[in-house]
């Protein structure tokens, strides 16, 4: 900004024609890599799911002829059809996974705020020079695969693992109880895993509050409940926005956790996707329940990108 | 000055303790001599012994390094291209629809991610292996990638491009001598982070894999999905310990430099 101002404009006109080329380029790369590998396979995800299965390969019809030109295009259309739409419909097993999903979802979310709201506040309460340590510990656990998290709550939760033998020698049971294969199980380990994902953008917005907002309402002699209940909580509502949906969406679509911790026997819909593809080889079915899945995260996600957005323009 | 409350530190001592201690579980029954995963036999290093011997499971190692290699470093070239022009160029056209595919993936169900791109490959009838995971994890970590970098540009002293400029540097010279150096730090942090995902990834990775390209987490899928054992968790902790490293240089480099809240999200 200040560059152009302080420059004679034929100058800075200049500078900017020179490097058009590279700007091009610069925005173009990543462009054209997104469209090609993200947006593109989602069209093509939309497409399968209108196409019926087929025993071939690929295992689907009608298969888009480029050959075939105009008449190609015209029964590749006329083929198209809701049938796979149909079946989630009327299916109550796909219905229960969504609803199961979204369900564990939203509990989990909220026992994630409950347990990841002190967590943060404390952090940023901490002296300054402590905070960013502890951030990291916070963050350390995210970069080690989920995979390997979740077996390590596997080797916990077994039947004769180390928290029932905790338990039975505390005497606090008197018969090892179940864990594994259980939505307990399903819970402890999305809250282990997504518990990061909750305390970071908490932990941001906590600690942008200025502490005279909160000195000044302690000198108006407000009690300290009331200050965080006034005070602390509305000001960090933009993280909680934030690491609710954060972790909400992804946990909607979880995979690895319910099929290692939970059972099989009422599946997320993460693991019906997952069956659909690997074991019935059903192509069209299992993009089906993909684009179901993301229209009911759709709004999550434009909700989350519109805040993300907001918050670049502000920085 | 601010005082530290017992109770926040025990709420602080509690989450880590929740966060940790599953963790050193594991590493501590990598060591433990007994094949009975539940029952302590004393330590000893034998199963990471048995790790050396066990010919596929090197295989695959292998096969995820160089993967975490190949995927980190396309992944941070386009990633600190998109940082760049999400940060530098303003309002260019499509530049919603630009943001809106950085920041999705970084929400986007894995499921999704993994299917979309494999039914990609097959429409385009290209053989699944080695270089379409390459693919699917340079997508998925470029976005990671451009969050880290973007917040290090956001930071950065602009007049000290200008002053070069005013001096006579050519805009390709000046990025290449004053700001390609200044965010370096947070490029390399971005690299590693992105090493870190492709390392871990199972659910992307399993979509878009073809024959011969079995990396390291599916194979340490496939052998959990039965049980826990003994071997398992000793290559665990091996990967633990390899990310943990990463993770921490990484941080360290970042914070070199000041560049802020690096690793996060």
């Amino acid at each position: 900004m200040t560059n152009a101002m302080t420059m004679p404009p034929g100058d800075d006109a200049a500078i900017r024609a020179q490097p058009s080329a590279w700007r091009k380029l610069v925005v173009r790369i990543p462009y054209v890599w997104l469209i090609a590998f993200f947006l593109i396979p989602f069209l093509i995800v939309l497409k399968i799911s209108l196409s019926q299965t087929a025993l071939a390969q690929p295992p689907y019809t009608p298969v888009f002829d480029l050959a075939a030109g105009w008449r190609g295009l015209v029964g590749f259309f006329s083929g198209l059809s809701l049938d796979n739409y149909r079946l989630l419909a009327s299916d109550p097993l796909y219905v229960l996974s969504y609803v199961k999903s979204v369900e564990i979802a939203a509990f989990s979310t909220l026992i994630l705020l409950f347990i990841g709201y002190p967590i943060a506040y404390a952090i940023a309460r901490m002296p300054r020079r402590w905070q960013a340590a502890l951030l990291l510990l916070t963050i350390l656990p995210f970069w080690t695969s989920m995979l390997i998290r979740i077996y390590a709550w596997m080797n916990i939760l077994q039947h004769d693992g180390p928290l029932n033998q905790a338990l039975l020698a505390l005497g606090l049971v008197k018969e090892p109880p179940v864990w594994l294969a259980t939505q307990t199980a399903i819970y402890i380990g999305i809250v282990y895993s997504y518990l990061p994902f909750m305390v970071l953008p908490l932990y941001a917005s906590l600690e942008k509050i200025d502490a005279a907002l909160i000195e000044a309402a302690t000198d108006l002699g407000c009690p300290r409940w009331k200050t965080f209940w006034l005070v602390t909580l509305p000001l960090s509502s933009a993280g909680m926005v934030a690491g609710v949906l954060l972790c909400f969406i992804p946990i909607v679509g979880e995979f690895v956790i319910p099929d290692l911790l939970g059972g099989s026997s009422e599946p997320m819909i993460g693991q019906t996707i997952w069956m659909e593809f690997f074991a019935n080889k059903d192509w069209p079915a299992a993009s089906a329940v993909a684009v179901v899945l993301l229209c009911l995260l759709v709004t999550p996600i434009v909700v989350y990108q519109n805040q993300t957005m907001r918050a670049e323009a502000r920085d | 000055m601010r005082k530290v409350s017992a109770f926040n530190i025990a709420t602080i001592a509690a989450g880590m303790a929740f966060l940790y201690l599953p963790i050193a579980i594991l590493v501590i029954y990598s060591f433990n001599a007994s094949r009975l995963v539940t029952v302590w036999g004393g330590w000893s290093v034998h199963w990471y012994g048995e790790l050396l011997a066990d010919a596929p499971l090197v295989r695959s190692a292998l096969i995820s390094l160089r993967l975490a290699l190949t995927a980190a470093t396309a992944a941070t070239i386009l990633g600190t291209l998109a940082a760049l022009a999400l940060v530098r160029f303003g309002r260019f056209r499509g530049r919603l629809l630009f943001s809106a595919m950085i920041y999705a993936p970084l929400v986007m169900p894995e499921v999704i991610t993994g299917l979309s791109l494999l039914l990609l490959f097959v429409a385009v009838a290209v053989d699944r292996g080695f270089w379409t995971v390459a693919i699917a994890h340079t997508t998925m970590a470029m976005c990671f990638v451009t969050v880290i970098v973007q917040s290090r540009l956001v930071d950065f002293d602009r007049s000290l491009e200008e002053a070069a400029m005013d001096l006579g540097a050519s805009p390709l010279r000046t990025f290449l001598s004053v700001t390609l150096p200044l965010i370096l730090p947070a490029i390399a942090a971005a690299w590693m982070l992105a090493f870190a995902l492709s390392l871990d990834d199972l659910v992307i990775a399993s979509f878009t894999t073809g024959p011969g390209a079995t990396t390291l987490p599916i194979r340490i899928y496939s052998e959990v999905r039965l049980g826990v054992k003994p071997e398992m968790n000793a290559v665990c902790s091996i990967m633990v310990g390899v990310v943990g490293v990463a993770v921490i240089i990484a941080s360290l480099l970042s914070k070199l430099t000041g560049a802020r809240g690096a690793p996060s999200q």
